[in-house]
C-alpha cells in the first residue's frame, strides 16, 4: 500500500534568490552559507513517508522548521524544491482550484492559537468549512452539531469564541478541522497555548478521538514528552534538517545524534519503553501463572512484575508466547545502572 | 584628547543639539536682513506654480478629450470636454442622492420633478412628498437607539431629536443629516475598496501612504476652491470636499484592521477551502469588522466636522446657519446651531459605536413578528404621528407645531447666551483685555517678530539639523526638500507666521496635555474619566471651538491660538494617558519596592517609558494646531490661512493658490511628522517596546 503522504527532498528556503542558489549548489544546502547570501533555510532536504492511519509527530524547538514543513505539505507555503505526494498526487503541481478541492475533501488543520473566526459562534465556526464548500445551511449545521457532541462542547453551540476558555476554543478548532471528515489531519502545536493540566486533558481527549477516527496525522510540537506520549513515529528537526525519524522507544534507546540525545537523556525510560524492548527470548523456565503483553509500557506493569519475583511470560497480540522477562531487567530500567 | 572629543560629539545627541543651536543663533544674528541676500530670503522661483495648476484645471475642464454631446435644446452636437462631462455627472448624481434623502424626510417635489413633466407638476399641487413630522422622527431615533443598545441610548436619541425640534432647528438638522447619510456610505465604499486594495498589494499601500498623509494634513479650506472650479457650488460640492477629508481615515482603518488579523486565521480560512473571494468576504472583512466600523465612526465625525466648511461651497443645513450667525456676530444663534451639530455628532457617534460592538445573535429562534418587531413599531409610530400631525393641522391655525417647528417659532435661549456673553464681556472686559494685550504685546508679538526675522539659512539649518540628528541624512534631506518647496515660493513669510502660531499652540497644548494626562492617569478611574472627556471634546467639530473665544478675545491672534490650544490639548492628553497606562504593572511594583515617591515615580519611571507615546500625541497636536490656525483665517489672521481663505474669491488663480498653499501647510505638518515618528520609533526600540 502506498503511503498517504510522501515527501522526497523537500526544501523551503526563504529569500529572493533561493531557487537560483539551490540549483547552483545542486541541493547541497549549507545554512550558514545561504544565510550569507541573504536566504534563510526553513526546511532542508526532508524525505519521509506517512502511512495511512499513522501519527507522525514532528518535534523541534522554535526555528527548527517544523511548522514550515507542515505548511509546505498543506501548501500554505510553497516548497522551494522537492516532491510532495498526497495519495500519489504531487500537490506542488496542483493549480489553485485543485488545491481548494483537496483541502475541502481531504485535509483538516488545527492551529496553535485556535484561529477561530471571532464573528462566528461555535456552531458557525465548525460549519464554516462545509459552508464554503457549498453544503446547505441545514446540513452543515446538522453536521456541526454532531461535531460539537464529538468534542464535548454540547450546550455551548451559540457561544462566541471570546466567551470560551482556551481548551474549549481548541475543541472548536479540532471540531472545525474534522467537519469535512478529512483523511489527513494536520495539527500545528495544538496544545502549546494551553495550561499544563488542560494540555494533559486535551492529549487524552485527542488519543480518544484518534482511536475512534483513525486519521493519518501530522502533529507538530516542541514538547518532547508530548511527542513520546502521542506518536507512532517521531521526526526530530533541527535547523530545517530531520535529525532522526523513528519510533519513540527506538529514539530513546538509540538517539542518532548528540542533539537528539540531549532530549532523551532526561526521559524516564519506563514511561516510554515497552516490555518488548527489554524482553528476552522464550524461556522454558518462565513459571509465572500470568503473562503480560509485549506492548505494555514498562511503568504500567512494573509493580506486577516486581511483585512476582519470577521470570514472566510475554505474549503478543494473539496471546502467543513470544518471550520472557526477568524482574532484574525492570529494576535496571527503573533505577539505572 | 582630540579623538575623544570627536567621539563625544558623535555619540552624544545633546551635544549635537547644542552645537546645532549655537550654529542657528550665530546664523540668525550674522546674516544681514536684506532682500537681495539669498541667505536671508530665497528668490520666488516657484511663483508660477499656482497659475500652472489653474491652467491644468481649466484645460482639463474645457479642452481635453472633446466629446460630441447631443444638446437637446439646440438640437445639435456640441463639443464638450470629457472631464467636464464627468464632473457634471458626478455632481448631478450626488445632488440627486442628497436631495432624495432630504425630501424623503423633509418633503418636497424636486425628486418627483425629475420624473414627471414640469407643467403637469405645477398644475397638480398635491404632487408633493409629505415631510416626516418631527414627532415621528424623535420616536424613530428612540427606537433605533433602543434596538442598538437599550433604553438609555434610545433616550439619548429621542431627547436629542426633541431638543432639536422644539428649538426650531429641525429642518437644518435634517438637511445636515441627509448630507451625512449620503456622504458616509460613499466614504465607506471608497475607503473599504482602497483599504482592501492596499492590503492585498504592498505597492499600492506604499503609494497610498504619502497621498493619505497629504490629504489628512491639508487644511480643509484648500480643497474648496478647486472643488468649486470643478464641480460648482451646492450640497454636492460640500459632499465632495467631505469625501476627500473623511475617506483617508477609513482607508487607514481598513488596512490596519486587515493587517491585525493573525496569519493563523488566514491559514484557517485557506485550509477550510476558501476561494479568494470567500477568504476576503467571509474571513478577512468580518474578522476586521470592529476596526472597519470604527473607521465608519471616524468618517461620520469628520462629516460633521466639515458641515460648516462645506457651507462655504454651498452645503445647506446647520453649518450654513452657524456661518451666517457668526458672520453677523450673533453668538447666541451660533451657539445654538453649534449645539445641534454637537448633539447630532454625539448621537451618531454613540449609535455607530453601539452598532460596531453589537454582537449578532444568529440563532435567535423568533417568529416573524418578533424578528421585525422594531421595524413594525417604527412604521406604526410614523404612521400614527403622521396622522396626528395631519389632524392637528385643523387645530393650529397657521403653524402646525406637531409637524415642523420653524426656526423663528422654536424655543430659543440665544438672547440668554447673548446676555451672558455681554455680562462676561462687561464684567471681565478689563481683565480679559489686559490679558489679551499682555499676551499680544509681550509674548505673541515678539515671538512673531523673531520668526519673521529668521534668515532662511538658519531656518533650514535648524530644521534639517534636527532631522539629521534624529533620523540621519535621508530624513534631513526629505525635510529640507519639503521646506525648500515653500521657501522658493512667494509665501515664505506667511508660512513663518503660520509656523509661529502653530509652534505656540503646540507648546502650550502639549504642556497642558501632559500635565492634565499625568494628573488624571494616577488612578484607573481618573484615566477612564479623562479619556471619555477627550471622546466628548473630539466629537465637537473644530469650528465650534472658535465661537466662545472670539467673543472673549475679539478677532485677534489670541482667539485663534486659544481655540487651537484647547483643540490640540485633546490628543496630547489622550496620548499621555495611553502612554502612562502602557507602563507595565511589574515596573510600578518594582518602583514601589524601591521606595519611590509619587514624584520620583512620575519622573523616573512613567515619563521615560511613556515618552515615545506622548511624542506621537504631540505629533497629533501639530496637525490639530495647524488645522485650527488655518481655520482661524475665517475670523481674520494674516498667515497662510488667510490667503487660502481669500482664494475663495479669487477667480484667476484661486484654485491653484489654494492647492499650493494647502500643500505647504501639509508639508510643514509632514516634516514634523517625519522627525517625530522616527524619533519615537527609535526610542521605542531602545526601550524594547517594539
Amino acid at each position: 500500500m502506498s503511503p498517504t503522504i510522501s515527501c522526497t527532498s523537500v526544501y523551503k528556503i526563504f529569500g529572493d534568490n533561493a531557487q537560483k542558489l539551490l540549483s547552483e549548489n545542486k541541493g547541497k544546502v549549507d545554512a550558514a552559507k545561504f544565510q550569507e547570501a541573504g536566504c534563510i533555510v526553513g526546511v532542508n532536504d526532508a524525505s519521509f513517508d506517512v502511512n495511512k492511519g499513522e501519527m507522525l509527530v514532528v518535534m523541534g524547538l522554535s526555528g527548527s522548521g517544523k511548522s514550515t514543513l507542515l505548511r509546505c505539505i498543506s501548501r500554505l507555503t510553497e516548497a522551494t524544491a522537492g516532491k510532495i505526494l498526497v495519495d500519489g498526487e504531487d500537490i506542488c503541481l496542483m493549480n489553485n482550484k485543485q488545491l481548494i478541492e483537496l483541502r475541502r475533501e481531504k485535509m483538516g488543520m488545527v492551529f496553535q492559537n485556535f484561529a477561530l473566526l471571532p464573528h462566528k459562534t461555535v456552531l458557525e465556526n465548525i460549519a464554516f468549512p462545509l459552508q464554503v464548500k457549498g453544503v446547505t445551511t441545514d446540513n452543515s449545521i446538522q453536521k456541526a452539531l454532531e461535531m460539537v457532541e464529538l468534542v464535548g462542547l454540547k450546550g455551548r453551540e451559540n457561544y462566541f469564541p471570546r466567551e470560551l476558555s482556551g481548551g474549549q476554543q481548541q475543541r472548536v478548532g479540532i471540531a472545525r478541522s474534522l467537519a469535512v471528515e478529512p483523511d489527513i489531519w494536520f495539527l500545528d502545536e495544538p496544545f502549546s497555548a494551553l495550561d499544563p493540566l488542560i494540555r494533559k486533558e486535551m492529549q487524552d481527549e485527542f488519543l480518544r478521538l484518534q482511536s475512534v477516527l483513525n486519521k493519518t496525522i501530522m502533529f507538530v510540537t516542541h514538547d518532547f514528552d508530548e511527542a513520546l506520549r502521542l506518536a507512532d513515529r517521531i521526526a526530530i528537526m533541527k535547523d530545517g534538517i530531520i535529525e532522526q525519524l523513528d519510533k519513540p522507544d527506538n529514539i530513546v534507546l538509540n538517539p542518532a545524534t548528540d542533539y537528539v540525545k540531549r532530549f532523551t537523556e532526561d526521559v524516564p525510560r519506563e514511561k516510554v519503553l515497552k516490555i518488548e524492548s527489554i524482553m528476552d527470548g522464550v524461556d522454558p523456565n518462565a513459571s509465572s501463572d500470568f503473562a503480560i503483553s509485549k506492548n505494555e509500557i514498562i511503568e504500567t506493569v512494573a509493580e506486577k512484575i516486581l511483585n512476582s519475583k519470577e521470570i514472566i511470560k510475554v505474549t503478543d497480540e494473539n496471546s502467543n508466547i513470544v518471550g520472557s522477562i526477568n524482574p532484574s531487567k525492570v529494576i535496571k530500567v527503573l533505577f539505572g545502572g | 584628547m582630540d579623538k575623544n572629543y570627536l567621539d563625544t560629539v558623535r555619540n552624544s545627541k545633546p551635544t549635537q543639539f547644542g552645537i546645532l543651536l549655537v550654529l542657528f543663533f550665530a546664523l540668525y544674528h550674522l546674516v544681514p536682513h536684506n532682500d537681495g541676500n539669498y541667505f536671508w530670503r530665497l528668490p520666488s522661483l516657484l511663483k508660477g506654480i499656482p497659475l500652472a495648476i489653474n491652467n491644468v484645471i481649466f484645460s482639463a475642464l474645457y479642452d481635453w478629450f472633446p466629446l460630441k454631446v447631443w444638446d437637446p435644446i439646440f438640437e445639435m452636437y456640441e463639443e464638450k470636454a470629457a472631464f467636464r462631462e464627468f464632473t457634471k455627472a458626478v455632481s448631478q448624481g450626488l445632488l440627486f442622492l442628497i436631495t432624495f434623502v432630504r425630501e424623503l424626510l423633509l418633503g418636497g417635489d424636486k425628486i418627483i420633478d425629475v420624473f414627471v413633466n414640469d407643467a403637469w407638476l405645477k398644475e397638480n399641487d398635491w404632487l408633493s412628498w409629505p415631510a416626516l413630522p418631527w414627532t415621528a422622527g424623535a420616536v424613530g431615533a428612540f427606537i433605533l437607539g433602543y434596538q442598538l443598545n437599550g433604553f438609555r441610548l434610545g433616550l439619548l436619541g429621542g431627547i436629542g431629536a426633541v431638543y432639536i425640534a422644539i428649538f426650531g432647528n429641525w429642518v437644518p438638522s435634517i438637511q445636515t443629516l441627509s448630507f451625512v447619510l449620503i456622504t458616509t456610505p460613499i466614504c465607506f465604499v471608497l475607503g473599504l475598496s482602497f483599504g482592501i486594495w492596499g492590503y492585498l498589494d504592498k505597492k499600492v499601500e506604499t503609494a497610498l501612504q504619502p497621498v493619505l498623509n497629504v490629504m489628512q494634513t491639508m487644511p480643509q479650506f484648500a480643497y474648496l476652491v478647486p472643488i468649486i472650479a470643478l464641480f460648482g457650488l451646492g450640497d454636492h460640492a460640500g459632499s465632495i470636499a467631505t469625501i476627500i477629508i473623511a475617506t483617508p481615515p477609513m482607508i487607514r482603518n481598513t488596512i490596519l484592521g486587515l493587517k491585525r488579523i493573525s496569519p493563523e486565521v488566514v491559514e484557517a480560512g485557506l485550509m477550510s477551502g476558501c476561494t479568494k473571494s470567500q477568504l476576503l468576504f467571509k474571513v478577512l472583512i468580518p474578522t476586521a469588522r470592529r476596526d472597519i466600523l470604527n473607521g465608519v465612526n471616524t468618517v461620520i465625525m469628520q462629516c460633521l466636522a466639515m458641515v460648516v466648511i462645506a457651507s462655504f461651497v454651498g452645503a445647506k443645513g446647520l453649518g450654513l446657519n452657524l456661518k451666517i450667525a457668526l458672520n453677523s456676530l450673533k453668538i447666541g444663534k451660533a451657539a445654538e446651531a453649534g449645539l445641534c451639530i454637537v448633539i447630532i455628532a454625539v448621537i451618531l457617534d454613540r449609535f455607530t459605536k453601539a452598532w460596531a460592538n453589537k454582537p449578532v445573535d444568529y440563532f435567535e429562534n423568533l417568529t416573524l413578528f418578533q424578528r421585525h418587531r422594531s421595524l413594525i413599531i417604527f412604521a406604526t409610530a410614523i404612521l400614527v404621528f403622521s396622522i396626528i400631525a395631519f389632524i392637528a393641522n385643523g387645530y393650529f391655525d397657521k403653524i402646525n407645531y406637531l409637524y415642523i417647528i420653524p426656526i423663528e417659532k422654536g424655543l430659543t435661549i440665544a438672547h440668554y447666551i447673548d446676555a451672558g456673553v455681554d455680562w462676561v464681556w462687561d464684567t471681565f472686559f478689563y481683565t480679559l483685555n489686559t490679558f489679551n494685550k499682555f499676551l499680544l504685546t509681550q509674548v505673541l508679538g515678539p515671538m512673531k517678530k523673531a520668526y519673521l526675522g529668521m534668515p532662511v539659512i538658519s531656518t533650514f539649518t535648524l530644521a534639517m539639523g534636527v532631522a539629521y540628528i534624529v533620523g540621519g541624512l535621508r530624513t534631513g534631506l526629505i525635510v529640507g526638500g519639503m521646506l525648500l518647496f515653500i521657501a522658493l515660493s512667494e509665501y515664505w513669510d506667511r508660512a513663518l507666521i503660520t509656523m509661529y502660531m502653530a509652534t505656540f499652540a503646540v507648546l502650550m497644548a502639549s504642556l497642558n496635555g501632559i500635565i492634565v494626562g499625568s494628573i488624571f492617569s494616577q488612578t484607573e478611574r481618573g484615566s477612564r474619566f479623562i479619556l471619555s472627556v477627550c471622546d466628548f471634546f473630539e466629537t465637537f467639530p473644530s469650528f465650534v471651538y472658535l465661537i466662545p473665544v472670539i467673543f472673549l478675545f475679539n478677532i485677534t491672534d489670541t482667539s485663534v491660538l486659544i481655540a487651537a490650544i484647547i483643540y490640540a490639548t485633546v490628543p496630547a492628553t489622550r496620548y499621555t494617558v495611553w502612554g502612562l497606562k502602557s507602563v507595565p504593572l511589574s515596573l510600578h511594583e518594582a518602583g514601589t519596592m524601591s521606595g519611590v515617591s509619587r514624584m520620583q515615580r512620575w519622573t523616573n519611571i512613567e515619563i521615560p517609558i511613556a515618552f515615545p507615546t506622548i511624542m506621537l500625541g504631540v505629533n497629533q497636536t501639530v496637525v490639530f494646531s495647524l488645522q485650527m490656525v488655518i481655520l482661524g483665517a475665517l475670523i481674520g489672521t494674516e498667515d497662510l490661512g488667510q490667503i487660502i481663505f481669500g482664494a475663495l474669491s479669487r477667480t484667476k488663480d484661486g484654485a491653484g493658490v489654494a492647492l499650493t498653499l494647502g500643500v505647504f501647510v501639509s508639508l510643514i505638518a509632514i516634516s514634523v511628522d517625519v522627525i517625530v515618528r522616527k524619533w519615537a520609533e527609535d526610542r521605542k526600540k531602545a526601550l524594547g517596546l517594539l
